[in-house]
């Protein structure tokens, strides 16, 4: 599995990246100029981005040097230890969903710490991997088309990063048996 | 939404601040982090155009359409609203992809270009349609086979049993995606979040944005709304 898998992602772009134009040449599509055509694009919707991410890294900034993460941790540890998550790792938890940098920082620590093998260690390591840090997906993806009702994608986001934590530490509580 | 939520963190930072005294930090961080925020987003510049370019060849050759119609069998179970010789089909596909086997530098501009492709099918310009919500869940919800940053992480501290954690990650990624999923497609029913329904409230309030660049068969027709207001509320 893991074999095929480092295959894929050693391969499979650079392979792509030949045999679509191949394809494409035989088709008797001009693929240079193609290329650049669509590539003019890139530019726009890097810039398009701006805005809404600096809208939403700014806020997380602020909140990150706030010391809010507190209050919230205390707000929520009584909820997650019923589901025996360590506190120690609900800061990373909760930063996971706001900054992937900080989360890794955060990660990084407990790993360090407690060691790759403690509890702490596996449940920091399976939450940081089961989630994406839903806050700059929603900035980068809806900003670059300019969305600014996200509808329910947001409690969604959040609903799915709280599940995932949860169930990172079920998970490696059942299969360590802590 | 993002209202509230923007507010929220605004405001417990600023109150939170001023409570214990971090104040100054958050100030630092404020400027910092806009820094971060450019740079980032300079940061895609390369791969967007560089993924932007192939796109338009595979569209070209017609590989979009055959990748599309190759996929229309599950799509239509999650994206009911795309039809199946859409370009977003294929532009979805390869971002699943890209993210499932956690190739990092592919997946954004991706990822992108899919929103990108379901906005050619939004009615309105600012509203995220039942499909984008869709393709939001499943990038939040993340479906990642092999958790490349924390194995990295791991084997930095300890190399034995950096990959232990492989088998719990892909099972509770698994059943975060399928919350994502699952939340987006009943909140999405919920009168605060139907798409028609907040397009009624819209027009109601003479503050709807008609996506210019919508190609469906189905578009907005604003009647009521004089023509003069309706370019003010354009601007």
């Amino acid at each position: 599995m893991s074999v095929v898998l480092n295959f894929l992602s050693l391969y499979l772009i650079p392979l792509v990246v030949f045999l679509v134009p191949l394809y494409a040449i035989l088709k008797k599509v001009p693929i240079y100029t193609t290329f650049t055509d669509g590539a003019k694009e890139g530019f726009s919707t890097a810039i398009m981005i701006i805005p809404y991410l600096t809208a939403m890294l700014c806020a997380i900034g602020m909140f990150r040097a706030s010391g809010a993460m507190d209050w919230l941790v205390s707000l929520l540890d009584p909820i997650t230890s019923i589901v025996g998550l360590p506190g120690e790792v609900l800061p990373m938890g909760i930063m996971r969903s706001l900054s992937g940098g900080g989360a890794q920082a955060l990660c990084a620590d407990l790993l360090e710490q407690f060691g790759t093998q403690s509890q702490i260690g596996r449940i920091a390591s399976v939450a940081f991997g089961s989630t994406e840090t839903t806050f700059y997906v929603l900035a980068v993806y809806f900003g670059a088309v300019g969305i600014t009702n996200a509808r329910q994608s947001a409690i969604a986001g959040i609903g799915g990063d709280l599940f995932s934590l949860i169930m990172a530490a079920v998970v490696v509580n059942m299969m360590w048996g802590y | 939404m993002m209202n509230w939520i923007w507010l929220v963190l605004i405001g417990t930072s600023v109150i939170a601040g001023i409570c214990t005294g971090t104040i100054g930090a958050v100030q630092d961080n404020l400027f910092s982090f806009a820094d971060t925020a450019v740079e980032l987003a300079l940061g895609l510049i390369g791969v967007m155009t560089f993924f932007c370019g192939l796109m338009k060849i595979m569209e070209e050759a017609g590989l979009c359409e055959k990748l599309g119609h190759a996929i229309s069998p599950v799509m239509k179970h999650l994206f009911p609203g795309v039809p199946k010789d859409h370009p977003a089909n294929s532009a979805i596909a390869m971002y699943v992809a890209a993210s499932v086997l956690g190739l990092g530098n592919a997946c954004t501009p991706l990822g992108i270009k899919a929103m990108q492709e379901l906005q050619t099918l939004n009615k309105t310009e600012n509203i995220a349609t039942d499909a984008q919500c869709m393709v939001m869940a499943i990038s939040t919800g993340s479906i990642t086979l092999i958790p490349t940053t924390v194995i990295a992480m791991r084997t930095a501290v300890q190399a034995e049993g950096a990959a232990e954690i492989v088998g719990p990650t892909i099972l509770s990624t698994m059943c975060a995606a399928l919350v994502c999923i699952i939340l987006t497609k009943l909140l999405g029913r919920l009168k605060c979040f139907n798409y028609n329904q907040i397009i009624e409230k819209e027009k109601a309030a003479g503050t709807l944005r008609i996506n210019k660049n919508y190609v469906g068969n189905d578009p907005i027709v604003l009647t009521e709304v004089p023509k003069k207001e309706a370019d003010e509320v354009c601007q």
